[in-house]
């Protein structure tokens, strides 16, 4: 193939694009204290803070993939009346503001919202300014990327295996688990990773849901924010955490599973 | 073993209306050109199409019926199903594919593997266990197909063009592996395919099928020798008219007549093989009782043979030696004399 050299007012254009999100990580590296960097990942808040975060966000991640996958599978091969509302309808999270989606969960599973009274009378249960109503937070807001994701996968795949599978007397759980999961498990894993980041930059809905409470609701991305406006210098290095971790995460699977380049 | 269906399906445009029966003992092809709708055919026998109005019966036992309302899904059903590309599973080895059928129907672990281990002995493929589909060859994909088809002991085996994916060296070694895999078969088997060649090797009975309606049953030789639509006529390489007999000459078009020994009476197809058919630069002398006038209007050569068709008061093919062809000077657009006797007219009733 022929070597293309890019038109220059694309290439300055591509330049810009590159620096604009270049220069702000350059800017977190270079401001961050790194003598101080060593004493503040270890410190007790980070540590539980980078905890909470990461229990969270896999929680979340796990919740997704069981409620997501099968309205994934609904959506991709089941007509049924109000499908392409139902699944506007639960893209939503996608498109609206986080702290919205916060105040709608508060209506609907607060101490006075319309399952979260019934849930608390009836069970004792309470879910706002818990870990729990934080992993609902992230679900609520993470989950649409993996069922979006999982779907093309399946409306991709061709369901003449599951056909094939039929025709060699497997029951219709026997295909979902041994033909349908394995031959959608690309776009199963990039939906699980896509949610799980998503999931952990979550703030908006957590903040306004849950709450902002050190060890029980206070994930990275809010103690940032918070470290932001006492110890600024603190923040840097919390937000380099996140920035290394989401690196790791990106580069791990990039090759493995999102079919680089 | 026997297999009875009347199937009615609607797959788009086009209306499937056919019934088949296959007996004991016998290889059925299923022969028509691309669109007909054997495939859908096929997966409706499967219970993977749900007919419109039909019935379904494999040795009396009905498997389904719309009058009844009795439908016994694909799973249930003592059916091997080989799919036109195959469709192994890619994320399992070929052991787990061909062991596949036998899991899903409740042989127990160790038994699933000595039994998945002999199917690929027998198609020759024992070294390739643990390789995965993405690693085997065409041919060596289309033995695994078969083999986990097979492997779970089904009453019936179908077979979606089982060679088309196949170039073409490798076909011909894969017809002969597949013929001898057939006569092992002891249930009933049914081919698809749109190789007139294919079936006439692998099967005893062909049942030609065209827009979804069956066309002419028979052997591979009543078949050939007797076409029954152009579609057949193509395959076979022969002239097909249909006209009306009277005393000795069939009326095949507006003023066309031709002569043939056999005709009668009624409505009749005519079939004159290409080699019967002489070419001439004037008009022949002697016996010949079909002599015609037209021009050239294609020629292909065929190895050592040329196909020339003539168009005169009807389309006529031609076939001749290159050299007969350079004698006669003839290029496309070409006038050119033709004859044919009555005595190498096939007549047959339509």
């Amino acid at each position: 193939m022929r070597r293309e050299r890019a038109p220059l007012a694309i290439g300055i254009l591509a330049a810009a694009g590159a620096t604009f999100f270049i220069l702000p990580l350059i800017g977190l590296v270079v401001r961050t204290p790194w003598a101080d960097a060593a004493k503040a990942v270890t410190s007790a808040d980070t540590l539980e803070a980078l905890r909470l975060s990461l229990v969270a966000s896999l929680s979340a991640t796990g919740v997704a993939l069981v409620l997501g996958v099968p309205l994934a599978w609904m959506y991709a091969r089941i007509e049924f009346p109000g499908r392409s509302v139902l699944r506007a309808l639960t893209t939503l999270p996608m498109v609206l503001p986080p702290v919205v989606g916060g105040i709608a969960l508060l209506l609907a599973f607060g101490r006075r919202g319309l399952l979260g009274s019934w849930l608390e009378s009836s069970f004792g249960i309470s879910l706002p300014f818990t870990t729990a109503g934080v992993v609902f937070a992230e679900t609520f807001v993470a989950m649409p990327f993996l069922v979006l994701t999982v779907e093309a996968g399946l409306r991709s795949m061709d369901s003449r295996y599951e056909d094939a599978a039929r025709t060699l007397g497997a029951k219709r759980w026997t295909i979902f688990t041994r033909v349908t999961l394995p031959l959608i498990a690309p776009s199963l894993f990039a939906g699980a990773v896509l949610c799980w980041a998503r999931a952990l930059g979550e703030f908006g809905a957590t903040i306004t849901f849950a709450g902002n409470f050190p060890g029980v609701t206070q994930t990275m991305p809010l103690a940032v924010y918070l470290l932001l406006q006492t110890n600024s210098e603190g923040s840097y290095i919390l937000s380099l955490i996140l920035l290394v971790i989401s690196l790791v995460v990106l580069v791990g699977l990039r090759h493995r599973w999102l079919g680089s380049a | 073993m026997s297999l009875q269906a009347e199937v009615r399906v609607t797959a788009g445009a086009l209306e499937i209306d056919m019934r088949i029966d296959v007996a004991a003992g016998e290889v059925v092809a299923l022969l028509g050109p691309n669109g007909a709708g054997k495939t859908t055919l096929l997966r409706a026998l499967a219970g993977l199409v749900p007919l419109e109005s039909g019935r379904v019966a494999l040795d009396g036992e009905v498997l389904e019926d719309t009058g009844s309302g009795r439908y016994v899904p694909t799973e249930e059903r003592s059916i091997g199903f080989v799919f036109q590309d195959y469709l192994l599973f890619p994320h399992l080895s070929v052991l787990d594919n061909v062991a596949f059928g036998l899991r899903s129907r409740g042989v127990g672990g160790a038994e699933v593997q000595r039994r998945a281990a002999v199917w690929l002995e027998r198609v020759g493929l024992a070294d390739r266990a643990h390789s995965k589909p993405s690693a085997l060859s065409g041919g060596e994909r289309q033995r695994v197909a078969l083999a986990r088809a097979l492997a779970p002991d089904p009453h019936v085996l179908l077979l979606d063009e089982p060679l088309a994916a196949l170039d073409a060296t490798t076909r011909a070694a894969m017809r002969r592996d597949l013929k001898s895999h057939l006569s092992g078969f002891r249930g009933v088997r049914l081919l698809v395919t749109h190789d007139p060649l294919e079936a006439a090797v692998l099967a005893d009975r062909l049942i030609v099928m065209e827009h979804g309606r069956h066309v002419q049953t028979g052997t591979p030789a009543e078949v050939t020798s007797r076409p029954r639509s152009p579609y057949v006529a193509d395959l076979v390489g022969v002239n097909l008219f249909r006209g009306v007999a009277e005393h000795g000459s069939v009326r095949v078009a507006a003023g066309a007549a031709v002569a043939a020994a056999g005709a009668e009476s009624g409505d009749v197809f005519a079939v004159i093989h290409p080699r019967a058919v002489a070419l001439h630069r004037s008009r022949p002398e002697g016996s010949p009782r079909n002599v015609w006038h037209g021009l050239a209007t294609g020629i292909e050569l065929y190895g050592d043979r040329a196909r020339v068709r003539v168009e005169s008061e009807v389309a006529i093919v031609a076939e001749v030696t290159p050299a007969a062809l350079a004698e006669l000077k003839l290029g496309e657009g070409g006038e050119v004399w033709l004859s044919f006797k009555a005595t190498d007219v096939g007549v047959y009733p339509a």
